[in-house]
């Protein structure tokens, strides 16, 4: 293990919905103050402050983290935001991570925020500024584009059908129906309900997609001196790993994320993981999309390739299954504010290690769980495991 | 856990739609003229004169398109210019029946992922296929991973140096 011990002491987050009437400082604010509030810590405590939050397009400000900063708590202290697009909130604890671990800080706050909902007529139109100015916008693409190339690519190489993939948005929508900060839940939703979603880009519908949302996440993380003094139930960053794939995508074999793989391996050589399936209690792998569930466990190494799937339909998959995947209902059921949505897969690992997840808690006292978002072209993996 | 969660009550599109909440609506202006650099500078000169184009790295071999100066993977610059054919096969493709904006279109789009031959293996490009079929029943029928196309260009005398000079890939064979 690099570096000082670390461990995860609160966690706190606004609920995501699709508008908000708060402002970004205000969700800001929410989640920041819920999280010293859970620990019983105040600002003065916090040496240091990690911003995560996706493109500035979305809320229309340039130097969002710059705007952010006083409802974060930013004020007066060595700020710095992290950004890889839909990595980010999985990134930010990960900086978080290094600012202690490094000996400079022994308390980092870490807000992930993120409001869609300013851009009009659609959110979408922030992302059209990912493809390239030459090459691809004058074919007019849209964010949806991509992802159904790579779940086409995916789905012909294993010889996947709709319904396989389908029973992810199902299990993840109705696990987030037990979520209290959730935007989608539905503990009725079916595989039909699913199939016979509106074609959005074949072979995307409308419910293999998540939604757009507001919201905001906050974390606090500290130095093992402080973390015991804190609390008697420290989460311990045990591994963290990213890797970054060529932004050449169409030169890539989209049916297999390397990068997550590259992330992954980091991570678990970090925490001493020989046999990740056996000792990963708990994966929060990143879904925006339904596919992409399956893609990351396989990328995790927790599937064998074309083989995610089986652990959903067989129910292994299931809170109370033997690899609880998505407890906490994802970003296809508790909703997805980019950068909060892969910081709430990390309080998510807090909360159920801690014991403290209520209706979704994972039976069997897991003590061990791993977090990972995805994100800028397709291109990103950012993977943290906790332990207690 | 619940008691470190803010509920945020959320607003209705109609609470927006029908003022009920006051909103400001601030347009940004900003236009763009993108250079396209010495790589794609070449390869858009080559596009008005109906031709794909490459670039490969003698150290791993590669033969890239989009082409570049430089091998991402070796870390050197690349070394010279190879004719491409305007062939190649559909790695992955897709259906898309709506705009960027979440508006219906009347004609699905197909845009999909297409190696180049000539090329490494797995070099694609993305463009979109034509010829294919006017509704997502045909287009499904007709399209396949693996089917074989080639380039429709626009005639000579309306290539501009862009992508879109090629209309279209459509299927080779029957």
């Amino acid at each position: 293990m690099a570096g000082r011990r670390v461990a995860i002491v609160g966690a706190g987050m606004t609920k995501f919905v699709r508008r908000a009437l708060e402002t970004g400082q205000e969700l800001a604010w929410e989640a920041a103050s819920k999280a010293l509030e859970s620990c019983e810590m105040t600002l003065d405590q916090i040496d240091a402050v990690v911003l995560g939050t996706a493109p500035d397009a979305f809320d229309g400000v340039h130097m969002k983290v710059e705007y952010l900063s006083p409802g974060a708590g930013a004020w007066g202290k060595p700020t710095i935001r992290g950004f890889v697009g839909g990595g980010t909130g999985v990134f930010a604890a990960i900086q978080g991570w290094y600012h202690i671990a490094s000996g400079m800080f022994d308390t980092v706050l870490v807000v992930c925020e993120e409001k869609m909902s300013s851009c009009h007529p659609h959110p979408q139109a922030a992302f059209n500024y990912i493809f390239d100015s030459t090459l691809e916008r004058p074919l007019g693409p849209n964010l949806l584009w991509i992802f159904a190339l790579e779940m086409n690519a995916y789905m012909t190489k294993y010889g996947l059908t709709k319904r396989d993939v389908a029973m992810v948005a199902v299990k993840n929508k109705r696990n987030a129906a037990d979520h209290p900060a959730a935007q989608l839940g539905d503990p009725n939703i079916t595989v039909e309900d699913v199939l016979n979603s509106e074609v959005l880009a074949w072979p995307v519908q409308r419910l293999d997609v998540s939604p757009t949302s507001d919201g905001a996440v906050a974390l606090v993380m500290a130095a093992e001196h402080i973390a015991r003094r804190v609390t008697h139930q420290p989460v311990w960053v045990e591994g963290v790993g990213w890797s970054l794939d060529t932004q050449y995508w169409t030169n890539r074999d989209l049916s297999y994320p390397t990068y997550v793989e590259e992330a992954a391996r980091k991570a678990y050589a970090m925490a001493g993981i020989k046999e990740p399936r056996k000792e990963i209690h708990i994966v929060e792998p990143y879904d925006p999309f339904d596919y992409k569930e399956l893609h990351h466990l396989e990328g995790l190494l927790l599937a064998d390739r074309g083989k995610a799937a089986e652990l959903v339909a067989l129910g292994i998959a299931n809170r109370d299954g033997d690899l609880p995947v998505t407890p906490s209902g994802g970003l296809l059921g508790v909703g997805n504010p980019i950068s909060a949505a892969g910081l709430m897969k990390v309080a998510e690992l807090f909360w159920q290690l801690r014991g403290e997840a209520g209706k979704r808690q994972v039976p069997g006292r897991p003590r061990r769980g791993l977090a990972q978002a995805w994100g800028d072209l397709m291109q990103v993996g950012t993977v943290i495991i906790l332990g207690v | 856990m619940e008691r470190w969660v803010y509920p945020v009550a959320g607003l209705r599109p109609e609470d927006v739609e029908q003022g009920q909440v006051c909103t400001t609506r601030t347009p940004l202006h900003g236009e763009y003229a993108w250079d396209a650099g010495v790589a794609v500078g070449r390869f858009l000169a080559e596009l008005k004169a109906g031709r794909l184009i490459g670039r490969r790295c003698r150290a791993c071999g590669r033969v890239m398109i989009p082409p570049r100066m430089f091998c991402e993977q070796c870390f050197r610059p690349t070394d010279e210019w190879v004719p491409l054919a305007d062939t190649g096969t559909v790695m992955t493709f897709s259906v898309c029946t709506i705009s960027w904006d979440m508006r219906r279109l009347e004609v699905p789009e197909v845009p999909a992922v297409i190696a180049i031959d000539g090329a490494s293996p797995g070099m694609g490009i993305m463009h979109k296929l034509g010829e294919v079929g006017q509704t997502m029943e045909e287009i499904l029928n007709r399209v396949r991973i693996g089917m074989r196309v080639q380039a429709v260009w626009k005639p000579a005398g309306e290539r501009e140096g862009a992508i879109t000079d090629i209309r279209y890939f459509r299927p080779l064979e029957q």
